[in-house]
């Protein structure tokens, strides 16, 4: 085996300095080491995008990614959509949609949201599709995601 | 009695939503304990094979392992629901791919995962059954060499590979088949499935000085959990406190056990913290699936479209074990008429066993199955008669008042209300502009029934001082949103909002028994008995401010927000609190409500039908639905897609209309899934 090697991660804005295995992958660092539990492990083989991070604004998958090959990037994980006292808009819109129901996709869903809502403020219900492709739901036959998102679009609007 | 309409009938929030929506939720696997442990299971290589022993060493050797179990350690007997076949770990012999055969403890997941890969198994490979046919054959191997000694909770026809049969009829059906103008006559065939919950199935067991264990874990019954764990670990169920985090889904799949037994005989083995969590992939080859069916199903009508007679053949392949086969084989056996008035029924079954991943409860519990089958034949005879399939059901559906396959009297059907609006949306929608060259169009129909009615539930219900409300059930929230709605029932009984009642997470040591979170029964039983042990509380709140405010019960009434006041004086009330505080201190000690419920509807006529081998007790609450699909396949390929779909259900009074939407359009999904792309 290997030797550990040091690293530090951006996560959420903090710098973390971590000694890992060459091989851990960041789902690993962010759950085992930090206590970052938002993002899941679903499949752990990039399938089900519950693990979904951002990185550099951009959607990944958290379990196909070692935590080394991370070190440059800006990671953000669903603890970092929001403050202690406040949901996101995106968050609050799921809340009242009814786009939850057992929740271990959602954090997946939220992270795959938040990057289509950056890039593409105003998306089509096509563009929200395509956006949640890679996140499978079992729950809530994706309709209720669907209209969390034009639900938050018209609110704003209004 | 008062009906007052606060909570319910409102699409309130859900009471998690938020800590899912940040998440903050914790999952099984989100626990982590001080010195905890990672364990791993070990599946079997070999789909049916005689196993003549273990070597140990190199698992042992490699570093930070803890403790390893095979079917050697555990000596309790065989165990299960239905039919005690089930043992812990394969002993003596494995009789599927994948059937746990080992469980390593060690001190991070990857030691534990090589420890568990470093043992050597040496097995003798034997004879296979891996089809329904192949267990049915004359000199088939057989998966359990001593079925006939196993103790079963009813009596059964079981012999060979043939571990259960069940037989329904009513009528004269062998007369019946000569007064039909129209018969049709189909094999039927369904695949296998797997629940695919989002959360992999895990465990986290602990164990304190006293040897007491308490097993967090992803279920639908914390106190299944607990009977389960006890009868294979072979100790008092007192001994041990099943908990549930939040439930990652679990559609029937999490309703046996999986891991938690392994995870607590390992925590006592090294007296330690152990968590199992399986891989996706070891979640799809050891914890369970639906069953694949064949049914030969013959159905029929008079010229008119009277539906007449209908034989029903079901043959499922329950797989190694029964876990729930006999109960899914005998629902698919009531269910195979369909919701509709069909006088001469003989409906009958047999699951076998194979060498093959267990199969159990699946959302539908065998329904899907004959409901697939008995839908085909109402369309093939529309078809044959002319007649529009929705006037087909139409002329035949149930209705209030009509008679259950059994005799139970149906005290409420909206079947014909769901399938005219059905009708009249579907008619009603707009075209979609024309398909694309060599692709053709249609529109499909289907109607159904399942239940919500069966076995044990309970509730305890306390006021706390400062007039809120505390409700215990013991039922697991899997995902559906079962804790919201049961608060809300809560709330509208007590005219409070919802935030002031606290409903408590599952809890074996304190939680009343609550069979499990399955067979769509928790609104309906668990919503009966918080209901009932909440106007209890209402009663005992009214008693205890009429001796406060000196005055007679009749004088009073209750308002919303935790207010008892005299009936048409306005200002003139006392809060709970001020009530519940003078009942703790002063008159009759704290106020609490309790309800305990068996499903009491009628039960089967043994003079009307004739039942064989029905592994329930007592059944019903009938509920009803239909659908229609509008759908594309392109001619060249076969590719199917389906571009609208509309559902009608008669739900009775929706609790949280919002999340009554979210199970119909999250099962349609699931059960298109099953229909068009899933397989295993």
């Amino acid at each position: 085996m290997t030797d550990a090697v040091d690293v530090t991660l951006t996560i959420n804005g903090e710098r973390r300095a971590l000694r890992i295995a060459p091989f851990e992958t960041l789902l690993t660092s962010l759950r085992d080491r930090l206590g970052l539990t938002a993002a899941k492990r679903g499949c752990n083989q990039g399938v089900c995008g519950a693990c979904s991070v951002l990185m550099d604004g951009r959607p990944a998958r958290a379990c196909l990614s070692l935590a080394a090959d991370c070190v440059d990037q800006d990671i953000t994980t669903v603890e970092g959509l929001s403050t202690p006292l406040a949901l996101s808009p995106l968050q609050a819109a799921m809340v009242r949609a009814g786009a939850i129901q057992c929740g271990f996709c959602t954090p997946g869903m939220l992270i795959s949201l938040t990057a289509l809502l950056q890039e593409c403020p105003q998306p089509t219900r096509d563009d929200i599709r395509t956006a949640i492709s890679g996140n499978i739901c079992r729950c809530t036959g994706y309709q209720k995601i669907v209209e969390a998102v034009v639900d938050m679009i018209a609110a704003s609007a209004a | 009695m008062n009906t007052i309409h606060t909570a319910v009938g409102h699409s309130f929030d859900r009471l998690d939503a938020a800590e899912k929506a940040t998440g903050q939720a914790q999952y099984v696997d989100d626990l982590y304990r001080p010195g905890m442990l990672h364990g791993a299971v070990l599946g079997s290589t070999h789909v049916h094979a005689r196993i003549r022993g273990y070597k140990l060493d190199a698992a042992r050797a490699i570093p930070g392992v803890a403790a390893i179990v095979t079917g050697e350690d555990f000596r309790a007997s065989r165990t299960g629901a239905f039919c005690k076949d089930e043992v812990p770990l394969a002993r003596g012999k494995t009789i599927y791919l994948g059937e746990p055969v080992a469980a390593i403890a060690a001190r991070d997941p990857e030691s534990a995962w090589r420890a568990a890969h470093a043992i050597d198994i040496d097995y003798e490979p034997l004879p296979t059954v891996l089809t329904i046919d192949e267990a049915l054959a004359a000199d088939a191997p057989l998966v359990h060499e001593d079925l006939a000694n196993y103790v079963k909770i009813a009596p059964s026809f079981s012999q060979g590979n043939v571990l259960w049969q069940c037989r329904v009829e009513e009528g004269d059906i062998n007369a019946a088949w000569a007064q039909c103008d129209v018969v049709v006559e189909d094999v039927f065939e369904t695949a296998a499935q797997h629940h695919m919950y989002m959360e992999p199935c895990g465990a986290l067991a602990e164990v304190d000085r006293s040897g007491r264990l308490t097993i967090w874990s992803s279920c639908q019954s914390v106190h299944l959990v607990q009977q389960r764990v006890a009868e294979w670990l072979a100790i008092p169920m007192g001994r041990i406190r099943a908990l549930a985090p939040k439930i990652g889904g679990g559609f029937g799949g999490k309703g046996g056990l999986h891991v938690q037994h392994l995870a607590a005989a390992l925590a006592l083995r090294t007296g330690r913290p152990v968590k199992i969590v399986l891989s996706r992939v070891e979640d799809f080859e050891m914890v369970r699936s639906r069953h694949p069916a064949r049914i030969v199903m013959k159905t029929g009508a008079k010229r008119d479209g009277t539906l007449f007679a209908r034989e029903a053949s079901i043959l499922l392949d329950g797989g190694a074990y029964a876990d729930e086969s006999p109960a899914v084989l005998s629902f698919a056996v009531l269910m195979a008429r369909g919701p509709y008035r069909i006088p001469h029924l003989r409906s009958r079954g047999s699951v076998v066993y194979t060498n093959k991943l267990k199969a159990s409860a699946f959302r539908g519990f065998g329904n899907p199955q004959v409901t697939f089958a008995g839908e085909s034949h109402i369309d093939r005879i529309a078809e044959q008669l002319g007649i529009h399939p929705v006037d087909l059901r139409l002329r035949n559906a149930v209705d209030a008042g009509d008679r259950w396959v059994g005799g139970q009297t149906l005290p409420a059907c909206g079947l014909r209300k769901c399938l005219t609006k059905l009708r009249s949306a579907v008619e009603g929608a707009p075209a979609l502009a024309p398909p694309a060259p060599k692709r053709r169009r249609g529109i499909g129909y289907s109607a159904f029934t399942h239940i919500s009615g069966l076995l044990s539930t309970a509730c305890n219900i306390y006021l706390r001082s400062d007039g809120s409300v505390a409700v215990n059930t013991g039922v697991v929230d899997i995902g559906q949103g079962s804790d919201t709605a049961l608060t809300q029932i809560c709330a509208d009984a007590l005219m409070l909002a919802p935030d002031r009642i606290s409903f408590a997470s599952p809890d074996s040591d304190s939680s009343p028994w609550n069979w499990k979170t399955a067979a769509s029964r928790v609104t309906y039983m668990a919503g009966r008995v918080v209901l009932a042990a909440s106007l209890e509380v209402r009663d005992k709140i009214v008693r205890q401010a009429a001796e406060i405010m000196e005055c007679a019960v009749e004088d009073l009434e209750i308002r919303p927000g935790g207010l008892v006041g005299l009936k048409g004086v306005s200002g003139q009330s006392i809060g709970f609190g001020q009530i519940a505080s003078h009942a703790i201190n002063r008159l009759g000690g704290p106020i609490m409500g309790a309800s305990s419920l068996l499903f009491d509807g009628e039960r089967m006529d043994p003079k009307r039908a004739l039942v064989e081998g029905f592994a329930f007790g007592n059944i019903g609450a009938y509920i009803f639905g239909a659908q229609a699909v509008e759908a594309e396949v392109d001619e060249v390929t076969g590719a199917m897609r389906v571009l609208r779909v509309w559902s009608a259900h008669d739900v009775g009074r929706a609790i949280n209309p919002r999340m009554v939407e979210g199970q119909i359009q999250g099962g349609f999904v699931q059960g298109m899934g099953y229909a068009l792309t899933e397989e295993m």
